[in-house]
C-alpha cells in the first residue's frame, strides 16, 4: 500500500483544522494524511486528488466541485470492513478521522482507468435522454435483468451484507421555535428567541455551527465574524431554553411543524460508534421535533454556470474555493480562473491571491462591473475580462486551461474570439438559489423572484425564512433578518420578543448581478462539447434541449425524461440551471416554465437512522398467551395471528424422528375425533358488554335475534357492515340479564371493539350500553373430543350431564378449584368445553388437566388442526372464506339472519339491494377433489370448462383446503358463481404446473352433517 | 403526520395515537327499510371529495376511545377545529372563517384551552 505523507494543496496557515492532530486515511486503496477539522473532501484536495469519481452515465473522470450537501460528484463508500459499510456519503459532508477507509462509489477497476469509460464514451452518443425508457422498457419482462447490469455498471453505492453493529435512536422534541441553520441569519434568530425565554432548537448540518460566518472575509464588530459566530454558539451552549444540534441536519418538514432531524452523532469519530464508559453510544440520533414555529435559516446554494467541459476536474463553484481556502486551508488548484455573473463570487479570487496562488483571470459576464469587490480585485492588480465568459473548460483529469470569449448572454450567443488561458483551475458563480427545499415539503410552491435571480420559499402558516434562504444575501441584512423573523414567529405564539443589538458589519457596495445560466458556445448546444446541467445523474444541456424538441414543456416532464435532480442529488446544483435551459428552447420565463418541487429528505438517511430502534425483536410487538410458556416447552411450532405468537401444531418426535406437520395434524386431528385434544383459544377477542340496553344493542349489530336468549346460554352471531357483507362472527353469551360476553376472531377483535363503540357513539348513543375488552383477562381453553365430558369430570363442580348442561349452555364453577365460566360450544364438530379461566390461573387449569388426560390420551393441538376440524364441519373463518363481498346469504346461513326482527339491524337494508340478490353471486360450497390425494391450493381459480380459449372466465376461488385424516381425502371450501344451485356439478382448476384439477361441487359440511357427535 | 386536539381529553396528540373513520355528519336514513335503493347507495358508497375545507370523524383509538369531528383544509392539511359528536363545525365551506355568531365565544374558548395548556 503506498502512503503520501505530503499534502500539496495545504496552505502553510490559516483554516479552522487542528494542525497539530494529523489523521490518517485511506482512499482507494492509497494512504492520505489530513487534520482534525477536515472533512474528507478537503483532506483530498489537499492532497492533490482530482479524480474522485466516474459518472454515471457517460463514466467521464469528475473531481470535487462543491464544499457542503450540494456537492454531486464526490460520493463515497465508506467502511474498512463488511458490517462499516455506508454507501452515497458526500465527502464534503463526511469529517476526517483516524483510520477513515473510502473508496470512490463509482468506476471499475479505479477511477483513474475505468474500463466503462470507453463504451461511456461511444456510448453516450447512443444514450440520448429517454435511453433506459426507449431500450430497456421492452420486453418488460426483461427489465429486471437490465437494471442489475445498469446498476452494476453505474455504481450507485451498495448495502452492506452483514448486521450493523450500531444502535439509533429516536427522540421526540418540543420546542417554541425551530431555527434550521446556524449562519448569521440563524444565529441571529436563535440568540433574539433565546434572550426572550423562548424553547428553542438550533440545528445546523455541517460539523460546525457557524455557516458561512466560518469562511467569511467580512468583520463583525472590527473581528472576523467566526469569532461572534463562536460567542453566539457560546452563549446559546449555556442557556437552559436552548438545544445546540450540530452535525444534525433536518430532512424533512412534515404536517403541522413536525420536522425530522437527522443528528450525526458518531460519524465524525469513526466507522462505527464508540464505547464510552463502558456504553456503546448510539451512533445517530433521529430528533422528531414538534416545534411551534419554524424559522428556515437554510442559507443558498451557489449555482456554477454551465459551459462545455464544465465537468472536468478542477472546475468548481466559486464559493467552495473560498470555503477550502479559509476553513480548511487547502488551495484546490495553483492557477484559477473565476467566471462570474455577479460581485459576491470575487470573493474567491481574492482568497485565491492572498493564500499566494496566480489568480489567471477573472471573467465577468458583465460589460462594466463596478461593486466594491471589483474594484478591490482591480486594485490587486488582477486581470479583469469585462463581458465575457468561460465557454470551454480543456483538459482530461485536470483542467488544462479555459477558453474565454466575448458573449451576448441575452442573444445567446459568442459575439467574439475565443482565448484559451492556461490554468488548472476554474471557478464559477451564475447566483445564488436559496434552499428553499423544506419549504417545499410542506407543498407551498416556491415563486421566482427575478431581482435575486432565485426562487424564495413560499410560506405556510407557522413557517419563516429569513436571511439567505430567502435571497437577503448580505451577511448585514441576514442578521437583521434573522432577528426580525424570530420577533415574528414568537410574536405568532402569543409571547414576545426584544430586539438584540447585533454586530456591526460592513456594507459592501455589490453591482447588479446579470442572469447568465448556460454560456454560449460557438457551437450550437447540440454540437458543443458536453455541456453538464446535473453531474450526478450525467445531464446536458443538450439533452434538455432534446427533450423540449421532443414535446416534454413541462419542467416535470423535462426532468423524468432527462433523470435531472434524481438521486441522491435532488437537483441541488443543477435545477434551476436545467429549468433555465428549458425557458430557453422554449422560449418561456423560468417561471413560466414551471417550479420545482423537492421531496424529503434533504440528504440520504441511512436505514439504521430511519428504524431506530424499531427492528429485531422491537420491530412489532409480539403477544404471547398466558400458556405460552408450555407450548415453547412442548416444543410446538408457532403461527404469527396478527401480533398473537399461536401454537400452529405440535410435532412429536417418534425415535428420534421429528414428525413432519402433516404427521402432526393428522394425529391431532384424529385424536380430537376419537378421544380428547385440547386448544389454547385465549386469543379469540372477548368483549365485556353491560347495560340495560345492552340486549337491544346485539339486536342491533348483529344479524340474527337476541331478545330471547336466556343467561346461561349463548349463541352464534352474524355481523355485517351496512353494505350487508360480513365483517366477523362469534358467540355471545348471556351472563346476565345485562351482561353479555361477545366473542370475536382473533385477528378481528380490535376493529369490532372500534366498530361498537362507533355505532354506539354516532348513531345510538340513546342505547345505556357499555364495552370493555377483556381478551388478556381471561384465557380460554378448548378441551374436545368424546371423552372431554369424562375428563373435565374429574375436575370441576358443575355438573356436566347432558340435559343440564346442554349444547350452546355455559356453567359457572369450579374447574381445577379455581372459578371458571364453562361455555359448550364447539368448534369441532366434536363434544366441547371452552374454559375460561382468570388468565392468572390458565397454566394451573391446563397443567392439572394434562394431570387427568393421560388416561383418555389428551393431545394438545394448534392452529392447523383446528382449521382442519373447523373446515370438515363447515364452520368459516371471517377474512378467509370471506373477504368483505360475501353476504350471509352467499355463506348458506339464512337460518341466522333475522328478517322479522323489529328493528333495522346493521347490514339489513343492503341484503335487498339488486346486487346482493343477484342468484349468480359467489357462493360457499364444498369441493372434494375427484382424487382423493389432491389437496387444491387455497386461492386457485375455479373454471366451468377447462377446454374454454384462455383467458378462461374465472367462476370462483378456493378459501380453504386441506387434507382430512378422517375422510382420507383431501376437500375443501370455495366461492363459486350460482354455487349454491350447483350442487353436483364438476368444476375444473387449472394450476400454474399446467396440471387442472377436477372437483365435485358439495355441501360444506364434509363431518358429521346432522351435528350429532358435538351433541353428545 | 397531524397534531390533533381531541376535544374530550382536551389536549392535543400525535396522529399516531387516532383513526381517520371517513366523512363526518353522515346521517343514516332513520328508516333504511323506507329508502329506495338510490338513496341507500348514496349513503353506502358516495363521499365528498372537496378541495378545502372538509369535515371528518376520527376516533381517538389508543386515548379515550371516543369519535369526533375534525374540520380540516384538505390543500394546507390545517386543522381548524375539533369538535365532539353532536355538535356543528364552526368553520364550513361557506364560512371559511368560521361562522359569525360562534367566533367570539370561540376565541374565549380557545384563550382558556391555552390558559389549560400553560397551567
Amino acid at each position: 500500500m503506498s502512503q503520501s505523507l505530503k499534502q500539496p494543496n495545504r496552505l502553510k496557515e490559516g483554516g479552522r483544522i487542528d494542525r497539530a492532530r494529523r489523521l490518517s486515511f485511506t482512499y482507494n486503496g492509497k494512504t492520505y494524511q489530513g487534520h482534525a477539522g477536515d472533512t474528507l473532501a478537503s483532506a483530498l484536495l489537499a492532497n492533490g486528488v482530482d479524480v474522485v469519481n466516474r459518472s454515471f452515465k457517460y463514466s467521464r473522470p469528475r473531481g470535487i466541485v462543491a464544499a457542503g450537501a450540494e456537492e454531486p460528484n464526490a460520493l463515497v463508500q465508506l467502511g474498512s470492513n463488511e458490517a462499516a459499510q455506508v454507501p452515497n456519503v458526500r465527502a464534503t459532508q463526511q469529517a476526517l478521522f483516524d483510520g477513515l477507509v473510502a473508496r470512490s462509489t463509482n468506476g471499475w477497476p479505479n477511477v483513474q482507468r475505468d474500463a466503462m469509460s470507453l463504451v461511456g464514451k461511444l456510448g453516450g452518443r447512443f444514450m440520448p435522454p429517454g435511453f433506459y425508457y426507449k431500450t430497456f422498457m421492452a420486453p418488460a419482462s426483461m427489465w429486471m435483468t437490465y437494471e442489475k447490469f445498469i446498476r452494476k455498471g453505474a455504481g450507485l453505492g451498495r448495502s452492506p451484507m452483514e448486521r450493523d453493529p450500531d444502535s439509533y435512536d429516536h427522540l421526540n422534541q418540543h420546542c417554541d421555535l425551530l431555527v434550521i441553520g446556524a449562519g448569521p441569519a440563524g444565529l441571529a434568530a436563535a440568540l433574539t428567541a433565546a434572550r426572550a425565554g423562548a424553547r428553542v432548537i438550533l440545528c445546523d448540518e455541517q460539523e460546525e455551527l457557524g455557516g458561512s460566518l466560518l469562511d467569511s472575509r467580512e468583520l463583525l464588530d472590527d473581528r472576523p465574524a467566526a469569532q461572534w459566530a463562536e460567542q453566539a454558539v457560546a452563549e446559546l451552549a449555556e442557556c437552559a431554553n436552548v438545544t445546540l444540534l450540530p452535525r444534525t441536519t433536518a430532512n424533512g418538514y412534515h404536517d403541522h411543524h413536525f420536522v425530522t432531524l437527522h443528528e450525526r452523532r458518531t460519524e465524525h469519530l469513526g466507522e462505527t460508534a464508540p464505547t464510552v464508559d463502558g456504553v456503546r453510544s448510539t451512533r445517530s440520533r433521529m430528533h422528531r421535533v414538534r416545534a411551534g414555529q419554524v424559522l428556515l435559516a437554510t442559507g443558498a446554494h451557489e449555482r456554477p454556470l454551465v459551459y462545455a467541459g464544465n465537468d472536468v476536474p478542477g472546475n468548481l463553484v466559486a464559493g467552495a474555493v473560498s470555503t477550502y481556502i479559509r476553513r480548511y486551508g487547502v488551495v484546490p488548484g495553483n492557477r484559477l480562473v473565476l467566471s462570474v455573473s455577479n460581485d459576491h463570487a470575487y470573493r474567491a479570487a481574492l482568497d485565491w491571491d492572498e493564500a499566494g496562488r496566480e489568480v489567471v483571470a477573472i471573467v465577468d459576464a458583465r460589460r462594466h462591473p463596478d461593486g466594491e469587490l471589483v474594484e478591490q480585485a482591480r486594485a490587486r492588480g488582477i486581470r479583469i475580462i469585462e463581458g465575457s465568459a468561460v465557454i470551454e473548460a480543456k483538459g482530461d483529469k485536470r483542467v488544462s486551461g479555459a477558453r474565454v470569449a466575448t458573449i451576448d448572454a441575452e442573444a445567446f450567443t459568442v459575439t467574439g474570439q475565443a482565448e484559451t488561458l492556461a490554468c488548472d483551475t476554474i471557478a464559477s458563480s451564475g447566483g445564488y438559489s436559496p434552499v428553499i427545499h423544506l419549504a417545499s415539503h410542506t407543498g407551498a410552491r416556491p415563486t421566482w423572484n427575478e431581482e435575486i435571480l432565485g426562487f424564495v420559499p413560499s410560506l405556510v402558516k407557522g413557517v419563516h425564512a429569513a436571511g439567505s434562504a430567502r435571497g437577503v444575501h448580505d451577511l448585514a441584512g441576514g442578521l437583521a433578518d434573522g432577528m426580525a423573523k424570530a420577533r415574528e414567529a414568537l410574536t405568532a405564539l402569543g409571547r414576545s420578543a426584544d430586539a438584540i443589538e447585533l454586530p456591526r458589519a460592513d456594507v459592501i457596495r455589490e453591482g447588479q448581478a446579470c442572469a447568465l445560466y448556460q454560456v454560449p458556445h460557438e457551437k450550437p448546444t447540440l454540437r458543443a462539447p458536453k455541456q453538464f446541467v446535473d453531474l450526478q445523474n450525467d445531464v446536458t444541456a443538450a439533452a434538455i434541449e432534446l427533450a423540449t424538441r421532443e414535446g416534454f414543456e413541462s419542467i416535470e416532464h423535462v426532468k423524468r425524461y432527462t433523470a435531472m435532480g434524481f438521486g441522491t442529488d435532488q437537483g441541488k446544483l443543477g435545477n434551476i440551471n436545467g429549468m433555465a435551459i428549458a425557458a430557453r428552447c422554449l422560449g418561456k420565463s423560468i417561471p413560466e416554465v414551471g417550479t420545482t418541487v423537492f421531496r424529503p429528505n434533504y440528504t440520504p438517511v441511512t436505514f439504521g437512522a430511519i428504524v431506530g430502534r424499531h427492528c429485531r425483536d422491537l420491530f412489532d410487538p409480539e403477544r404471547y398467551t398466558a400458556l405460552h410458556q408450555w407450548h415453547v416447552e412442548h416444543g410446538a411450532e408457532f403461527e404469527d395471528v396478527g401480533q398473537w405468537k399461536r401454537p400452529w401444531y405440535f410435532p412429536r418426535t417418534v425415535d428420534g424422528k421429528k414428525e413432519s406437520m402433516d404427521e402432526a395434524v393428522a394425529r391431532e386431528c384424529l385424536a380430537v375425533r376419537e378421544k380428547v385434544g385440547i386448544l389454547d383459544a385465549s386469543t379469540l377477542g372477548k368483549i365485556d358488554i353491560q347495560g340495560p340496553d345492552a340486549r337491544e344493542f346485539l339486536g342491533r349489530i348483529y344479524t340474527n335475534k337476541w331478545a330471547k336468549l336466556a343467561p346461561g346460554r349463548a349463541r352464534y352471531g352474524l355481523m355485517c357492515k351496512d353494505d350487508g357483507m360480513l365483517m366477523d362472527d362469534g358467540t355471545t353469551s348471556c351472563l346476565a340479564e345485562n351482561h353479555f360476553l361477545m366473542t370475536t376472531t382473533t385477528g378481528g377483535a380490535a376493529g369490532v371493539m372500534e366498530w361498537l363503540e362507533l355505532w354506539h357513539q354516532t348513531e345510538w348513543p340513546e342505547l345505556d350500553v357499555t364495552f370493555t375488552s377483556v381478551t388478556d383477562q381471561w384465557a380460554t381453553m378448548t378441551v374436545t373430543g368424546p371423552e372431554a365430558r369424562k375428563l373435565l369430570g374429574e375436575i370441576t363442580d358443575i355438573d356436566l350431564d347432558r340435559d343440564a348442561f346442554k349444547f350452546m349452555d355455559w356453567r359457572e364453577g369450579k374447574v381445577a378449584d379455581v372459578p371458571a365460566r364453562v361455555f359448550r360450544i364447539s368448534f369441532t364438530g366434536e363434544l366441547a368445553y371452552e374454559i375460561n379461566v382468570q388468565a392468572n390461573y390458565a397454566m394451573h387449569v391446563w397443567k392439572t388437566l394434562f394431570e387427568h388426560g393421560e388416561k383418555y390420551g389428551l393431545t394438545p393441538y394448534g392452529t392447523e388442526t383446528m382449521h382442519v376440524l373447523r373446515a370438515e364441519k363447515g364452520f368459516i373463518i371471517a377474512g378467509q372464506d370471506t373477504d368483505g363481498s360475501v353476504t350471509p346469504e352467499d355463506l348458506g346461513m339464512q337460518w341466522a339472519i333475522g328478517y322479522d326482527k323489529p328493528n333495522s339491524w346493521v347490514g339489513k337494508r343492503a341484503l335487498s339491494r339488486p346486487d346482493t340478490r343477484r342468484t349468480d353471486r359467489k357462493q360457499l360450497v364444498g369441493l372434494r377433489p375427484k382424487d382423493p390425494s389432491v389437496v387444491l391450493e387455497e386461492g386457485a381459480q375455479i373454471v366451468f370448462d377447462p377446454d374454454h380459449a384462455i383467458p378462461m372466465p374465472m367462476v370462483g376461488h378456493v378459501t380453504s383446503s386441506y387434507y382430512s385424516p378422517t375422510l382420507k381425502s383431501g376437500f375443501a371450501l370455495a366461492v363459486v358463481k350460482g354455487g349454491h344451485q350447483r350442487m353436483g356439478e364438476t368444476v375444473y382448476l387449472p394450476m400454474v404446473d399446467g396440471k387442472t384439477h377436477a372437483a365435485e361441487i358439495v355441501g360444506t359440511i364434509f363431518v358429521d352433517p346432522k351435528g350429532e357427535r358435538q351433541n353428545v | 403526520m397531524f397534531l390533533i386536539y381531541c376535544p374530550y381529553c382536551e389536549e392535543h396528540r400525535e396522529e399516531e395515537e387516532f383513526h381517520p373513520k371517513g366523512q363526518a355528519h353522515i346521517a343514516r336514513p332513520a328508516d333504511p327499510e323506507a329508502c329506495s335503493d338510490e338513496e341507500w347507495g348514496d349513503y353506502l358508497f358516495f363521499r365528498d371529495n372537496p378541495r378545502g375545507i372538509h369535515h371528518e370523524l376520527w376516533v381517538h383509538a389508543v386515548g379515550c376511545r371516543k369519535f369526533f369531528n375534525i374540520t380540516r383544509n384538505t390543500v394546507s392539511y390545517e386543522i381548524l377545529e375539533t369538535y365532539r359528536m353532536g355538535e356543528q363545525p364552526r368553520f364550513t365551506a361557506e364560512y371559511p372563517e368560521g361562522k359569525p355568531a360562534e367566533k367570539k365565544s370561540a376565541a374565549a374558548k380557545e384563550v382558556a384551552q391555552q390558559e389549560g395548556v400553560k397551567a
